[in-house]
């Protein structure tokens, strides 16, 4: 993957069609075009509702030239199980002899929150297939409200920032940690800004012989209040500013990858959190002087966080 | 409303026709319009690569122009461009 | 070589699975269900079939795993009681709208709060409008025979709706019987092959599933299931007729008991029935004509059928194991609408009783169908409870 080239992925089949009703300058089909690029095998898909599903299957058109299914919510885990679950229960019996790897795309609601029983039950039984967070840090589907993956200091329609209050109060879950506490084999975070980064972990995950969990920032110009023609830059900023830190974990152990490996480094600069609040419309009233102390707290955090990430892939 | 007939449909409000969301021109929804300036365009593809709705046509390994008919005007084209080739004009 | 055996209901139905050898199960224990997949995961583990065996971390994933996996292409089963039924709730009426015939047996039991384990019919009566074919077994012989025709009738191409197959809780599930077992062989014949339509494996024709509809498809693809669960009335009398020939059992939509020239008839479900029918013999000892009927079918609703087994009757005693809170029990008002164009409508009595595994027994339904016969009862009873 070394020689991955534009021209090369040129030449892959287009998985996911025009005529797709996200808003102009999401993330999501960006992020899902990229992982589709890790494999040149058969790939069944699964969603599970949200912005990306509703968008994709509005009946009677799909965008999809791969099967698809999606059934709910909170069980994007457990209906790609069970479509790998047939496929290896058929594939014994010699009924079908096709190679098929096995995705499902969820938002972040449907992962952190209300599908995390469903994942966690995937992941433990080890079914051969990948699960892939688009996460936009919010329920953007129904309007914008805080999940717990909502960044610290975000405004959202249940989290407003008002006279008393500072937006969401809490620091998003970390969840790829405890997806890798699950021990399965392949383990990332990815940012749709690095393509080659994402396609080359898609294709990792893709190829792990058990469960992979590829986590994706998904910057959502309605939701976090910035321009469409942004998407990409404001996803670069979220791994430059080590919001949102590309790494990889390959049966257990932690490797920094790109930009973020740059960084920890001394390569590149680490920018400031400031630059990430100050670019998006949800963090706006976090410029007032009263709420200091909060771009203090998150900055905190965030380095926090770094530093363990940095500590974690010495070993 | 026009309500479909239940017999005309697949069982189970299956889609067996691929990719068909492509009858459906997202197109309609933009306000600016890429315009491509093919003399500063280098062919380095960033902007297939990003581009959300795969509007951007690439024919031997040249770009060849932008696909109206479900380009929504986000601008991302314009904005990764290495070469400033895209500038998004008001329709 | 049909055999008879000693059985207890889950026993037998885990017996007929093994038998059939599906593709794929996935489950959650669940009292009075467990002992279902506690046998199967036992075959599993001696080789005795060759499914894929799943044990999911809830029923909601449960139902989920065996709807995709029967989208996929592979024959499922499942089973599950009381709170793992509405814990699957949310994907019953996807399950149904995506036209996956998979098949779970429910061994009824009675819905928290409070919690009890004990059975009555408020498990599938809050699941009857789903969208699932729905059956009923009054005994272990049944909830066995019922196990083996449900794939046929399910998985047929004009139905494609999954169906469960109901056995009392404990009564049935624990309660060792006596039982006639079908040839394994036979039972693999009269399945016959799964025959998915659109399966998601099949690469080459990529199809979506679950989809999003608008009003304008909503509503008709509503309909279009309405139209499947119709037809399956006739199908259902097909693979019954069909099952007759192989085994010499009789089954039709309605287990009708004594009705012929019967002027009281108590209509009730699954295993009170056996009950119900120990209790017609007494009542015609002492000359009050009574009889009895048990929809085997409850959805499709067999509406025509029942409308000409209570034609003439003088009162009809709906005898419900589930109670509407504010309302009647759930069969009441359908056997009322089903008797609608009669020429005259019979007297009308709602019976609850059982619930959370009351007792129910000969004597009470003796005294019940006697203040039935004399014109005495109320509209509604809860049998066995002073209010």
């Amino acid at each position: 993957m070394t020689s991955l080239s534009l021209k090369d992925l040129t030449k892959m089949p287009v998985r996911l069609a025009s005529g797709h009703r996200l808003c102009a300058g999401c993330a999501e089909s960006i992020i899902a075009k990229q992982i589709l690029m890790g494999t040149e095998d058969h790939v069944i898909v699964s969603g599970s509702t949200g912005c990306f599903e509703v968008s994709t299957t509005i009946f009677p058109y799909t965008s999809w030239n791969t099967p698809y299914i999606h059934t709910a919510f909170g069980n994007g885990a457990a209906t790609c199980a069970g479509v790998e679950t047939a496929y290896a229960a058929l594939k014994r019996k010699g009924k079908i002899s096709d190679t098929i790897k096995f995705v499902n795309f969820a938002g972040d609601g449907a992962t952190y929150d209300i599908g995390l029983q469903a994942l966690s039950g995937a992941m433990e039984r080890g079914h051969k297939m990948m699960y892939v967070c688009l996460n936009n840090e919010a329920y953007m589907n129904t309007g914008i409200q805080r999940s717990s993956a909502t960044g610290m200091g975000a405004s959202t329609t249940t989290s407003w920032a008002g006279s008393m209050a500072s937006g969401k109060k809490e620091f998003p879950k970390d969840l790829t940690a405890i997806m890798v506490a699950h021990n399965i084999p392949y383990v990332a975070q990815v940012s749709p800004h690095n393509w080659r980064d994402t396609v080359t972990k898609a294709s990792k995950g893709f190829a792990a012989d058990g469960p992979s969990f590829i986590n994706a920032v998904s910057p959502c110009p309605r939701g976090w209040r910035f321009a469409s023609e942004d998407t990409i830059s404001m996803a670069r900023l979220a791994v430059e500013t080590c919001i949102w830190p590309l790494y990889e974990v390959v049966d257990g152990q932690y490797n920094l990858t790109a930009e973020s490996a740059r960084i920890a480094d001394g390569k590149a600069e680490k920018k400031p959190v400031l630059e990430w609040i100050k670019a998006q419309g949800r963090f706006k009233h976090l410029l007032q002087d009263r709420w200091e102390p909060v771009v203090e707290s998150i900055q905190d955090e965030v380095d926090k966080r770094w530093d363990k990430l940095i500590r974690l892939s010495k070993f | 409303m026009v309500m479909a007939n239940p017999n005309d449909l697949v069982v189970g409000g299956r889609i067996i026709n691929p990719g068909s969301s492509e009858q459906f021109n997202t197109g309609d929804w933009r306000s600016f319009v890429p315009v491509v300036d093919q003399d500063k365009c280098i062919d380095c593809m960033t902007c297939w690569i990003y581009c959300p709705d795969n509007s951007i046509v690439f024919r031997d390994n040249k770009m060849s122009g932008i696909k109206l008919t479900h380009c929504k005007g986000c601008g991302i084209c314009s904005k990764v461009c290495p070469k400033k080739a895209i500038t998004m004009k008001e329709e | 070589m049909a055999m008879d055996i000693a059985i207890n209901g889950d026993n037998a139905v885990a017996l007929a699975w093994k038998q059939i050898d599906p593709d794929v199960c996935a489950a959650y224990p669940i009292t009075p269900q467990t002992i279902i997949v506690e046998k199967f995961a036992e075959y599993v583990a001696n080789g005795e079939v060759t499914t894929e065996f799943v044990c999911v971390e809830s029923e909601h994933s449960a139902l989920t795993l065996c709807t995709s996996s029967e989208s996929a292409g592979a024959r499922t089963f499942t089973a599950t009681a009381s709170q793992g039924l509405a814990y699957m709730w949310e994907m019953l009426p996807i399950t149904a709208a995506m036209r996956t015939p998979l098949i779970m047996a429910v061994a009824n039991r009675a819905v928290s709060g409070p919690i009890n384990i004990n059975n009555d019919h408020g498990d599938a009566m809050s699941a009857r409008d789903c969208g699932w074919l729905m059956l009923f077994a009054e005994n272990v012989q049944q909830a066995y025979d019922i196990s083996i025709m449900a794939p046929r009738i399910a998985e047929h191409h004009d139905i494609q709706l999954p169906c469960m197959v109901n056995l009392d809780g404990f009564i049935l599930t624990h309660a060792i019987e006596r039982m006639t077992m079908v040839d394994t062989a036979d039972v693999k014949k009269f399945v016959g092959d799964f025959k998915p339509l659109y399966p998601l494996l099949d690469v080459k024709h990529p199809v979506s599933h679950g989809n999003m509809d608008g009003p304008d498809f909503y509503y008709p693809h509503k309909c279009q299931s309405a139209m499947a669960m119709q037809k399956a009335i006739d199908v259902c009398e097909e693979v019954f007729a069909d099952f007759a020939k192989l085994t010499g059992r009789e089954y039709h939509l309605l287990d009708e008991y004594r009705c012929d020239d019967a002027d009281f008839v108590a209509v009730i479900l699954g295993s009170s029935m056996g009950t119900m029918k120990a209790t017609v013999d007494i009542l015609r000892e002492n000359g009050i004509k009574a009889g009895c009927l048990m929809p085997r079918v409850f959805r499709p609703w067999p509406e025509a059928a029942i409308a000409k087994a209570l034609a003439g009757k003088k009162a009809v005693a709906v005898f419900d194991k589930h109670l509407s809170i504010g309302a009647y029990g759930p069969m009441f008002p359908e056997i009322v609408a089903a008797c609608s164009e009669l020429d005259k409508l019979p007297k009308m009595y709602n019976v609850i009783y059982g619930l959370g595994g009351a007792d129910a027994t000969v004597a009470g339904f003796k005294k019940m169908m006697e203040e039935v016969a004399a014109g005495g009862a109320s509209k509604i009873t809860y049998l066995g409870v002073k209010m």
